[in-house]
C-alpha cells in the first residue's frame, strides 16, 4: 500500500526488518482484503467493504398506498436500527426504494431493475399476492430473495422468497373455529375483492366451514377499486347469515364499510358479525374507527400487543414516525424481513442468495414484536393467530389468541 | 332464487335494490354533470375531473377538522358549509386552470387530452405531498348517519338520500342557468356559433373561463359529497374517472339531458344485474352493453341538432 514506507526504511540496518514486516503486512493484508469481499460476495452483488445494497419495492401511489405505506415504514425502521447496531457482517445497508405503483407490471419491471441494474443482495417487498406472482419469475429467473410480509392464500412455496406474514391455513382456519366455537356461527356470507387472494382465500374458507357442517349463504366479488357496494349489502340483509367474511382489499374498505353503517348493520351488535382478514389498524385510519367498531379481525399481530417486545417497538415506531402513526400486521412482518435477512447472512457468513437460501430454516427470532417466530423449511414462519376486537380509536382489543405456535402449511390437503 | 322468499320480502327486495339503484344514478349524476358541461358544452376533455372532485373531498375533510377544533358546537352543519366551500375552492382552480392553461388549446381536444392528464398527476402529487400518501377519513355529522327505517323491512340509508336530493337539486339548478339565464343564452350561443357569438358582443373568454370553472365546482360538491360513501385519498379520482367519461359519452357529448339518461340506464342496469351475479360480471355485462349501444350510435343516446 505505501511505497513511501519502503524507501526511507530501505538503507538502515534495522530497516531491513522493518521492510520485511511492512511486505509481510501488506501482503497478509491484500490477501485477506481481497479474500474477505469474495468470500462473503461470490455472485457479484452490490457489496462492498463498508456497504450492501437492499431493495424496497412496494406501492406508494395508487388504490394500495394506504396499505403498502406503513410496510415501507417498518423495513427502513429496521434497517436503521440494523445499521446503528453496526450493520450486516460489518457493513452498513443502503436501500434503493422503487414504487411498483398499485401496479402488477411495474412490479414485475421494478424488480428487474433491482436485480439485474443494481444488483441488490435481498428485496423487501410487495403486498398483493397478484404482485407477488408478477414478480416470482424474475426471482427465479435471476435468483433474487424476496421477503413478503402480507398474510395471503398459501399454495405457493418459493426458493427464493421467504414468507413474514401468515397462510391461510394459519390465519383462516383458526379465525372460522374461534368464530363458530366462541360465537355459535352457523353461516356464512362471503365477500372479497376480485382477485387471487380474496378467491382462493374464500375456497380456503368455504371448505372448511363445509368440512364442520355449516352453511356458505353467499360468495360475491368486486373489482379491486370499486365503490358502491349497496347492492350486495341489501343482498346480505335479506339472506340474514351469521357472519359476514369480508376479504375486501385495499380503498374498497373504505367504501363498504362506511356503506355497510349507513345501512343500518351496526357490527357491535354482531347481527351479523363481521370477520375480516383484511383490514388491519391501516385501513382503520382510512375507514375511520367509528364505522370500524365492532368488527372482528384475525391476524398474528395487533399494535395492541402488551408483550414487551411490542411496547419496544411501537415505542421506537411512535418516535420515528409520529405518535398518531398505527402500525398493523403486515408492517409488523415487513419489520422482520430486514431483520430475518441479516441472521441468515450473518449464520451463512456470505450475501450469496444460495448461501443465505441454506442459512435461514430454523432460524429463530425471539424479539420480534408478535412474540416469537422462526423460519420453517418451506420458507413460512411458525407463528400464533390472535382474534381482535375493533375498538372506536382505531385499535384492536386481543380477545383470542392460539395457545400454541401454529405450524405453516402452504399446501394443506384436502383444501385444493 | 325468489322461492324461499314471501311475497312482501320480494316487495322489499326490489324496493331496496331500486333505491340502490337510484343512489348509484344520483351519484353518477353528479360526477357526470360537470364534465357534461366542460365535455359536451366546451369539448375540452378534462382528464383531471377526478381530481378536482378529491379537491372538494379534501376540502371537506378540512372544514371538518376545523370545525372539530374551533366550533364543536356547530359541528352538525358543517357539511352544507363544507359543499359550498368546496364548489368556490374547486371553482376557483378551474377558473385558473383554464386561464393558464385550456384556452390556449381549444383547438386542439387531443393536446388537452395530454394536459389535463398532467394536471391530474400534479394534482394528485401535490395532494400526496400535502395530506401524505394515505386516505383521511372525514367524520360525518350524526344527522347523516344511519339509515330510515320506512317500514318493517325497507331502510334507506340517509346518506343515499342526501345524494339523491344534492344531484336533483344540482341538476335542475344546471338545468335552470343553462336554458333560463342571460348567462346560459350565452354559453350556448358560444357553444353552437363562436364567431358570430363574438360579433354579436359575448366576450368568449370570460364564458369559457366561467363555463369551466362551473364544472370544476359541481365536481367539487360531487367529491364532498362522496366522503359520505368513499375513500379520500391522492388517487381516488382514479376511482370515478372512468365510469364519469363512460356516463358522458354514452350521453352525447353536447346534451346535459342526455346525460342524466344515460346515467340512469347505466346505473339501474348494473344495480340490477348486480343483485343476480357478482359484482364484476354486471360491470362486464354493463360495459359490453355500452359498446354495443356506441357501436350502434356513436354519437351517443341524445344529440343535439346544431348547426355548424
Amino acid at each position: 500500500m505505501n511505497k513511501t514506507m519502503l524507501s526511507p526504511l530501505h538503507n538502515s540496518r534495522t530497516g531491513m526488518k522493518t521492510w520485511k514486516k511492512c511486505l509481510l503486512t501488506l501482503a497478509a493484508s491484500l490477501v485477506f482484503g481481497t479474500a474477505h469481499a469474495a468470500d462473503v460476495n461470490t455472485t457479484g452483488l452490490a457489496v462492498t467493504d463498508k456497504t450492501v445494497k437492499v431493495g424496497i419495492l412496494h406501492s406508494v401511489t395508487g388504490t394500495m398506498s394506504i396499505s403498502e405505506t406503513g410496510s415501507v415504514q417498518a423495513e427502513k425502521m429496521a434497517i436503521e436500527q440494523i445499521n446503528a447496531m453496526g450493520g450486516v457482517l460489518g457493513r452498513k445497508i443502503e436501500y434503493i426504494q422503487e414504487d411498483g405503483a398499485s401496479d402488477w407490471p411495474t412490479f414485475a419491471e421494478k424488480s428487474k431493475k433491482l436485480l439485474v441494474n443494481d444488483k441488490v443482495a435481498a428485496v423487501f417487498g410487495c403486498w398483493t399476492s397478484a404482485s407477488r406472482k408478477a414478480v416470482l419469475p424474475i426471482f427465479e429467473q435471476y435468483n433474487g430473495m424476496l421477503y413478503y410480509p402480507t398474510f395471503y392464500e398459501g399454495l405457493e412455496q418459493s426458493p427464493n422468497v421467504i414468507y413474514t406474514g401468515q397462510e391461510a391455513t394459519q390465519q383462516i382456519i383458526a379465525g372460522i373455529d374461534w368464530v363458530t366455537k366462541t360465537k355459535g356461527a352457523k353461516s356464512f356470507y362471503l365477500l372479497g375483492s376480485d382477485y387471487i387472494w380474496p378467491r382462493t382465500s374464500n375456497k380456503i374458507a368455504r371448505k372448511h366451514i363445509e368440512k364442520l357442517g355449516l352453511s356458505v349463504v353467499g360468495e360475491e366479488y368486486y373489482p379491486l377499486g370499486h365503490t358502491q357496494f349497496n347492492s350486495v349489502i341489501n343482498k346480505i340483509k335479506l339472506k340474514k347469515p351469521d357472519v359476514i367474511y369480508a376479504i375486501v382489499v385495499g380503498g374498497s374498505n373504505v367504501a363498504f364499510y362506511k356503506q355497510l353503517k349507513a345501512a343500518g348493520i351496526d357490527m357491535t351488535k354482531e347481527k351479523p358479525l363481521v370477520l375480516t382478514i383484511s383490514v388491519t389498524e391501516d385501513e382503520i385510519l382510512g375507514i375511520g374507527g367509528e364505522n370500524m367498531q365492532g368488527a372482528y379481525a384475525a391476524m398474528k399481530y395487533f399494535q395492541s400487543l402488551p408483550n414487551e417486545n411490542n411496547k419496544k417497538f411501537v415505542a421506537d415506531f411512535k418516535a420515528m414516525y409520529g405518535k398518531d402513526i398505527v402500525i398493523g400486521d403486515v408492517t409488523q412482518a415487513a419489520y422482520l424481513g430486514p431483520w430475518l435477512w441479516k441472521a441468515a447472512v450473518e449464520k451463512a457468513g456470505s450475501f450469496d442468495i444460495d448461501k443465505v437460501r441454506a442459512a435461514s430454516p430454523g432460524l429463530e427470532l425471539t424479539t420480534a414484536p408478535e412474540g416469537y417466530v422462526k423460519v420453517h423449511p418451506n420458507h413460512h414462519l411458525w407463528s400464533k393467530t390472535r382474534v381482535g376486537h375493533a375498538r372506536p380509536d382505531g385499535q384492536y382489543d386481543v380477545v383470542f389468541e392460539t395457545k400454541e405456535l401454529i405450524e405453516p402449511d402452504p399446501f394443506p390437503k384436502g383444501y385444493q | 332464487m325468489f322461492a324461499e322468499y314471501s311475497s312482501s320480502e320480494l316487495l322489499s327486495i326490489f324496493a331496496m335494490q331500486g333505491v340502490a339503484g337510484l343512489i348509484l344514478f344520483s351519484v353518477f349524476v353528479l360526477m357526470a354533470l360537470g364534465l357534461a358541461i366542460i365535455f359536451g358544452q366546451m369539448g375540452v376533455i378534462n382528464m383531471a375531473h377526478g381530481e378536482f372532485m378529491i379537491l372538494g373531498a379534501y376540502v371537506t375533510y378540512l372544514t371538518s377538522n376545523l370545525f372539530s377544533t374551533y366550533l364543536p358546537d356547530f359541528f352538525s352543519i358543517y357539511f352544507i358549509l363544507a359543499m359550498i366551500l368546496a364548489f368556490i375552492v374547486a371553482g376557483a382552480l378551474g377558473a385558473f386552470v383554464e386561464w393558464a392553461m385550456i384556452r390556449h388549446l381549444y383547438h386542439r381536444p387531443l393536446d388537452t387530452l395530454l394536459a389535463t392528464w398532467g394536471l391530474s398527476l400534479i394534482l394528485q402529487q401535490t395532494y400526496r405531498t400535502v395530506f401524505g400518501p394515505r386516505e383521511v377519513g372525514v367524520t360525518l355529522p350524526d344527522w347523516l348517519m344511519g339509515s330510515y327505517q320506512l317500514t318493517e323491512t325497507i331502510e334507506l340509508p340517509i346518506n343515499g338520500l342526501f345524494v339523491m336530493c344534492l344531484a336533483l337539486g344540482i341538476s335542475l339548478a344546471v338545468a335552470l342557468l343553462m336554458y333560463r339565464s342571460r348567462w346560459g343564452t350565452q354559453v350556448r350561443a358560444v357553444v353552437q356559433n363562436r364567431p358570430m357569438a363574438g360579433a354579436v358582443g359575448i366576450n368568449t373568454a370570460k364564458v369559457d373561463r366561467i363555463t369551466f370553472a362551473l364544472g370544476c365546482g359541481i365536481a367539487g360538491v360531487a367529491g364532498s359529497a362522496f366522503t359520505m360513501i368513499g375513500s379520500t385519498g391522492p388517487t381516488s379520482g382514479q376511482l370515478y374517472i372512468v365510469d364519469t367519461f363512460l356516463v358522458v359519452v354514452f350521453g352525447g357529448a353536447s346534451s346535459l339531458l342526455g346525460t342524466i339518461a344515460s346515467a340512469f340506464s347505466i346505473s339501474q342496469a348494473q344495480s340490477t344485474m348486480e343483485f343476480f351475479m357478482s359484482g364484476s360480471m354486471s360491470k362486464v355485462l354493463t360495459l359490453l352493453f355500452v359498446v354495443l349501444i356506441l357501436m350502434v350510435r356513436p354519437q351517443g343516446l341524445f344529440t343535439l341538432k346544431v348547426r355548424r
